[in-house]
């Protein structure tokens, strides 16, 4: 099974409020935490190394994508 | 491991005398020839020379030292290196003076995380583990080498150089007599993490070191903690660091504690500055120390275990940190598999380039250890703030989490490696389970014509640690190929498999067969094997094909 990219809720703004509001009333550091601890939960139910594999290969391109945009502003 | 710099006392419990061999009066064209040279007496170099022995070679088996057993080394002994001594006549000996234990329990802060059981199932011959001190598995092995008058041990024989030829090896040997030659057929190098062969071959020893330092610490004291592994991470006797906790015998208790990458290993291992952090681990200071060490830990192998006719094994050719009990158990895993393989070659049955299948079978097997032990040590020692983030999210989700516990990792211990291997047939028929081809043979109690209880190991030596056919019986039983052992699993004149266990674990049905490996690794397995089928599997499993 490939990494799933297609919209998968029926309402995907509710799905992008509960996770902005359970970092509501925490700090950075917080925040960081609660992340780490809901990566791994959600990695565990997805329970498939190639699936992970391919999120966190999508989720590294942002970081190159944002890196590339910040140094053709700074030109 | 890597170096230890420390003392205390001299635990040598063993010493043995310079005695002058013959060889050393011969020289010129009149060199002593020897088939097989073992450089090194620890338990790799010691079980590697009885083994061979015991398959009728004669061993030239050389040490520099003069004596065995100083300081803290291995103590962790598996259930796989029990099963291998017991073929080497010491395992009932190794677990008689050990501390048997299958149990771990894993702290956070001041309360348990969880507990583990390495061997939950009963129904086999050995332990998960025992802990033993190295000291005692090398006595006893020694004294099994005594029996053996095919091996020539001898001590304060140092190599000093090697000429490599197209038929073996010249080796220079230094002595308390000076300097005499000889020749070797293959020389099998066990000469430890510091091996000087691996330096006169001119080898790399590469791989990665890690930067905190671990203390460790062998204390006497009479304590009622139970024998099991208990590991902590941040306790509160040693705040943000981790610490095991291990007994041994004649209460003897090992102690690792992590120290932070810029202790000064002078000033933390001074006894008056070690004592108050092990008092408050233990809740009391009546104990005296035994050793005290500071490693830092290396995980590297050797990228090719063969040099010509100088083959390596043990710490010689890999090295792990120590979580995980790597070390030495796949030093041993080295020796079983290399030695049948060379009495094969030095008998001309199969040829030498079987020898090569012990490099690739091995050496996979090294970067599994290396990769294990690399992965618990990363997590002890996280090395960036996130990593330490996620590594307090999994043990925050152990306390209510099967999966969060499955991902702490405070050691991942040693089981045998299954082999991706040439010398495998692959699955032909189906199977649901059972030790699929490359697999190390599982145990499993049965019991002989007469009734009296035995295991599946204990038969596979009867039949004499050989290629072995083990067949769970219906009706005729299949021919062996010429040599093979056999091993038979119910009919009129088989073992019976009072229980069960031996038919489940091995997922047979009526005419099942296994081929097993001298090493008691699976070569090939069958429904209904013919004996056509058997034939091909021997030969491929012997180099031949």
């Amino acid at each position: 099974m490939a990494l799933s990219t297609s919209s998968n809720f029926a309402r995907p703004d509710d799905a992008f409020r509960a996770i902005v509001e359970a970092h509501r009333g925490l700090n950075d550091e917080q925040s960081a935490d609660f992340d780490a601890a809901l990566v791994l939960i959600l990695a565990n139910h997805i329970g498939d190394l190639d699936v992970l594999r391919d999120a966190i290969a999508l989720a590294r391109r942002r970081m190159i994508d944002a890196g590339q945009q910040q140094q053709q502003q700074q030109q | 491991m890597a170096e230890a710099n420390a003392q205390t006392k001299n635990q040598a419990k063993t010493q043995f005398g310079y005695r002058r061999h013959a060889d050393q009066d011969r020289d010129g064209a009149d060199l002593a020839e020897h088939p097989v040279v073992v450089v090194g007496a620890g338990p790799v170099g010691l079980s590697f020379a009885i083994d061979l022995a015991q398959r009728g070679h004669g061993v030239v088996l050389l040490d520099d030292a003069d004596r065995i057993g100083e300081g803290s080394r291995a103590i962790c002994f598996s259930k796989r290196a029990l099963e291998y001594w017991d073929r080497l006549g010491v395992g009932g000996r190794m677990v008689d003076k050990g501390v048997v234990w299958s149990v771990g329990r894993i702290f956070h802060g001041a309360s348990q995380l969880y507990e583990f059981n390495l061997l939950p199932e009963q129904g086999h011959k050995r332990p998960a583990f025992i802990n033993l001190q190295q000291f005692y598995a090398e006595a006893y092995l020694v004294d099994r080498v005594e029996q053996l008058p095919a091996i020539s041990s001898r001590w304060r024989n140092k190599v000093v150089a090697l000429e490599p030829l197209n038929d073996g090896v010249l080796l220079t040997i230094a002595t308390p007599d000076g300097l005499y030659r000889m020749w070797a057929s293959y020389v099998i190098a066990c000469d430890g993490a510091r091996s000087s062969l691996r330096q006169l071959v001119g080898a790399e020893f590469s791989g990665q070191t890690f930067e905190d330092q671990f203390l460790i610490a062998d204390v006497r004291m009479t304590a009622e903690f139970p024998t099991e592994r208990w590991f902590w991470f941040d306790p509160p006797f040693h705040a943000g660091r981790s610490a095991l906790l291990h007994k041994q015998p004649d209460d003897i208790w090992r102690i690792d504690l992590q120290l932070h990458p810029d202790a000064d290993p002078a000033i933390e291992k001074l006894p008056r500055n070690v004592r108050p952090r092990i008092a408050r681990m233990l809740g009391h200071d009546r104990f005296d120390f035994e050793w005290i060490s500071l490693y830092k830990f290396q995980c590297r192998r050797m990228d090719r275990f063969i040099h010509g006719r100088v083959i390596f094994a043990g710490d010689a050719a890999h090295q792990v940190s120590p979580f995980g009990a790597r070390g030495a158990n796949s030093g041993l895993e080295d020796a079983e598999n290399l030695s049948w393989k060379l009495d094969r070659v030095l008998r001309g049955l199969s040829p030498e380039s079987l020898l090569e299948t012990y490099h690739v079978e091995r050496s996979a097997a090294a970067d599994e250890n290396i990769q294990e032990s690399t992965r618990s040590t990363d997590f002890m020692a996280p090395s960036s703030r996130q990593e330490t983030r996620l590594r307090r999210a999994v043990l925050s989700l152990a306390r209510e989490t099967e999966f969060g516990q499955r991902m702490v990792n405070a050691g991942r211990l040693s089981v045998p490696t299954i082999y991706d291997s040439p010398l495998s047939t692959p699955d032909q028929d189906d199977w649901r389970g059972g030790p699929r081809p490359g697999t190390s043979m599982p145990d499993a109690p049965i019991a002989a014509r007469d009734g009296r209880p035995c295991f599946l190991t204990d038969a596979f030596i009867s039949e004499g640690t050989r290629f072995t056919l083990l067949e769970f019986g219906n009706g005729a039983a299949p021919r062996v190929p010429e040599g093979v052992g056999r091993i038979r699993i119910g009919g009129e004149d088989g073992f019976a498999d009072t229980r069960g266990l031996a038919g489940a674990r091995y997922d047979a049905g009526r005419g099942t067969a296994y081929l097993l490996r001298p090493d008691g690794y699976v070569a090939a397995r069958f429904r209904h094997p013919s004996p056509a089928a058997i034939e091909a599997a021997l030969s491929r499993a012997t180099g031949i094909n």
